[in-house]
């Protein structure tokens, strides 16, 4: 049998177990959707917006572990893609994205919607190809996933011109194998890294593990758990980290930096030994590099050795995949109570209780996320935006299951909370998927609400609503003089009638006692439903450790009588 | 200069496909480093390039650059040689104004850098030499106060002596090298 390239296309990828493919057409991607149509085993999503296609296919990748698609046409189209595949780089999402382009007689002539897509999305891919010919098509899908979820995953662009999607017919030839001199993915460590790793772990009598995204990507829980339990070690989890440990486990000491816990900060402070696992040492983690962990040896593993030294320099790097190194590491590591250490940190949690939330009449937006995590006993997927609520998710819910807090941490994308919940439940239908939304994020993807109804994604969404873009009132309110230039919304929609608009069951919360309730609707409803919950406005994320500055200038809540 | 100077000679064996330059020029940009030279061409395995860099900066710079550099999927080995053995040359093409006085006392001049004329035209010629920087910034010296018409220079390009290969990817050094201080720059990255 014979096929177009568009068909090759298809083929391809069904050979690497696609599902499902996110996207828009137009002229340049036409052939594809020509072929699409053939093809039933494929699944569809249209969206409204291509940037939802690619943070869609961003959604259900970190849902799924597996590869994210997402596809759009030329010029516009794929220029829409680009925060998606922005946000995918900086996370390390596995995507493969699939751009028509404009006949190959006409590139470089400004064609009609020519842009040049693998130019723009250069530095925002991991890697990027045109594809000049029929015959480079397949193996250029087969390099794309392997590139997208091999060693440190990220998003593949491939751009394709409509005349070699449509051109002539030919048989269909997936390569047995690729070969890409070089990119090899680290696997095991090496011994000498690995045994000063283990001897610096076991000597050490005030150790923590930073827990990152890695520890997700790689499937490493089991081995993470193995490790902290056996050494009594406590487990901080980064932003991208959280859900890689139970929240509930005694050893688990929460987030760090910026918006995180100020005694998992203050561990990190006191440390003699810092375990740093799959993590990046972004500066929300850090504050002031200077003043970052001013007592502790590093020992950084990581599969991408650039990481090493970037920002904190490693006593110990230790280059490798990490559920393999972990392996490696377990039977070498003794097996200790350090109960010295941990009834410190046990002493830092009860004088700073950074999960306190106040009493008071007032919907307070922590209220809300305590009583989400109660009642679905800490078992759905959240997936936030950016800003103030993102922080509260972190913050206020008790992840049990890995995965299950997706959210745009290194690009901090807004926008994201819808897109990517829809993803995230085409991939894990089984699971309660709630979106805790911005009413500002809300807004900038909300279009996608359609997408929802017609597809029937059976998504939650919370709108933690304070009338504002929070996050920036809130550095107005601390380091602008409280100029509100700029952050409040006057003008909001109805979000109760909008969801109705589009065929949406829509609740409105202005009142705690109400809160419970509206939830346990909204689950019991089926399909979407929107939860549209009017928070008091003016609340800040405590505690918080200003930009550039450590965790001797810690801001943490006012407590009107001390709890403990 | 040796590895902890500001000049640093990195070398990289990469795959000839489309857009190879633009990726690691577009890499050296946005993150920063700077590229004092840089030089392309086949090698001696079909289908791989060459590509000589020389990069300022310190320690820190450069091992990040040449990181980064391994990550591109079509860069097959990097190395930083600035520590080793290495034989280092450029080529400069240098036309020079000549009256009938002046030709005799430029070629005296010419020769003990072995370099050679190319071309004589009435009021010109041009001179190829080929050296390190500093034997043609001398001779360029030499050459100034008559007229330097034109200038062309080549980047650097540079091979480690002896049997070794270049130190390369498969064992990158891991370790940091370069100023403790460096990495623990106080600084305030952007907000929300
Ligand atoms: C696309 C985008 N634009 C701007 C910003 C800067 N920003 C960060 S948080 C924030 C406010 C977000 O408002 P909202 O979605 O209502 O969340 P809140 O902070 O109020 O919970 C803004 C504007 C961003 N992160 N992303
Ligand atoms: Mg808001």
């Amino acid at each position: 049998m014979e096929y177009t390239g568009a068909e090759i296309v298809c083929e391809s990828l069904l050979k690497e177990g696609v599902e499902v493919i996110f996207g828009l057409p137009g002229g340049a991607v036409l052939p594809f959707y020509g072929a699409l149509s053939g093809y039933p085993q494929l699944r569809h999503i249209l969206v409204r917006h291509e940037q939802a296609a690619a943070m869609a296919a961003d959604g259900y990748a970190r849902a799924t572990g597996k590869v994210g698609v997402c596809t759009a046409t030329s010029g516009p189209g794929a220029t829409n893609l680009v925060t998606g595949i922005a946000g995918a780089m900086m996370d390390s999402i596995p995507m493969v994205a699939i751009t028509g382009q404009v006949p190959r007689p006409a590139i470089g002539r400004d064609a009609f919607q020519e842009t040049d897509i693998t130019g723009i999305t250069l530095p925002i891919t991991k890697h990027n190809m045109l594809v000049m010919d029929v015959d480079d098509i397949a193996p250029a899908i087969k390099e794309a996933f392997y590139i997208a979820q091999s060693g440190r995953p990220g998003p593949v662009l491939l751009d394709i011109p409509k005349d070699v999607l449509a051109g002539d017919r030919r048989p269909f030839v997936w390569p047995e194998s690729i070969d890409l001199q070089g990119y090899e993915p680290p696997g095991e460590a090496d011994e000498i890294q690995l045994n000063q790793a283990v001897e610096l772990i076991n000597q050490a009598e005030r150790p923590v593990i930073m827990a990152g995204h890695g520890i997700l990507i790689s499937h490493a829980y089991a081995e993470l758990r193995e490790l902290a339990e056996k050494a009594q070690i406590p487990v901080i989890t980064t932003l991208l980290g959280i859900s890689s440990f139970p929240t509930d486990h005694f050893l688990h000491t929460g987030m760090p930096g910026m918006h995180g816990m100020a005694y998992a900060s203050l561990a990190i402070d006191k440390a003699d030994l810092l375990i740093s696992l799959g993590m990046r040492f972004d500066d929300r983690v850090t504050g002031r590099l200077s003043d970052f962990a001013p007592n502790a040896k590093v020992v950084h593993v990581d599969v991408d050795p650039s990481e090493f030294h970037k920002n904190v320099k490693a006593t110990v790097p230790v280059l490798g995949n990490l559920k393999q190194v972990l392996k490696q590491m377990l039977p070498l590591v003794d097996r200790k109570t350090h109960v010295e250490w941990l009834q410190y940190i046990d002493t830092l949690r009860a004088e700073h209780p950074s999960l306190y939330i106040r009493q008071t009449d007032e919907l307070l937006p922590q209220f809300v996320m305590k009583q989400l995590s109660d009642i679905t006993e800490g078992n759905s997927i959240i997936v936030t935006g950016v800003g103030q609520h993102q922080m509260w998710a972190a913050q206020h819910y008790a992840y049990k299951e890995p995965n299950s807090l997706l959210t745009s941490g290194g690009l901090g994308a807004m926008g994201f909370e819808v897109p990517a919940a829809l993803g995230a439940k085409v991939g894990r239908p089984d699971k309660t998927v709630w979106s805790i939304a911005g009413d500002g994020g809300f807004q900038m993807t909300l279009c996608d609400l359609a997408t929802a109804v017609e597809n029937n994604i059976d998504v939650k969404f919370a709108i933690l609503n304070n009338g504002t873009l929070g996050m920036v009132h809130q550095w107005q309110e601390f380091f602008y003089d409280k100029d509100f230039f700029a952050t409040v919304y006057s003008g909001n929609p109805d979000f109760v009638k909008l969801a109705e608009a589009y065929g949406i069951t829509g609740i409105r919360v202005t009142d705690k006692a109400q809160v419970d309730a509206a939830i346990r609707q909204a689950m019991e409803t089926p399909g979407p439903v929107v939860v549209d919950f009017i928070v008091k406005q003016d609340e800040q994320v405590y505690p918080m450790i200003p930009a550039g500055e450590s965790v001797n200038e810690i801001m943490e809540e006012p407590i009107p009588e001390r709890i403990f | 200069m040796n590895g902890n100077g500001r000049h640093h000679t990195i070398i990289a064996l990469v795959q000839d496909r489309p857009g190879v330059l633009t990726r690691v020029a577009g890499l050296f940009r946005r993150r920063g480093f700077n590229i004092s030279s840089l030089a392309v061409g086949n090698s001696e395995q079909k289908g791989l390039s060459r590509m000589t860099f020389v990069v300022d900066g310190d320690q820190y710079t450069v091992d990040q650059a040449t990181r980064q550099l391994d990550k591109l999927i079509e860069v097959v080995k990097v190395a930083n040689i600035s520590e080793e053995e290495i034989v280092s040359r450029e080529l400069a093409l240098i036309k020079v104004k000549v009256t009938p006085e002046t030709r005799g006392e430029i070629l005296e001049m010419v020769n003990p850098f072995r370099a050679e004329i190319v071309d004589v035209g009435a009021k010109s010629m041009v001179i190829e030499v080929t050296g390190s920087g500093d034997k043609i910034q001398a001779l360029y010296g030499l050459l100034e106060p008559f007229g330097v018409l034109e200038l062309m220079r080549t980047g650097r390009v540079a091979m480690v002596r002896g049997q070794s290969e270049a130190r390369v990817s498969d064992d990158l050094v891991l370790d940091y090298h370069g100023d403790h201080l460096k990495v623990n720059e106080v600084y305030e990255v952007g907000s929300y």
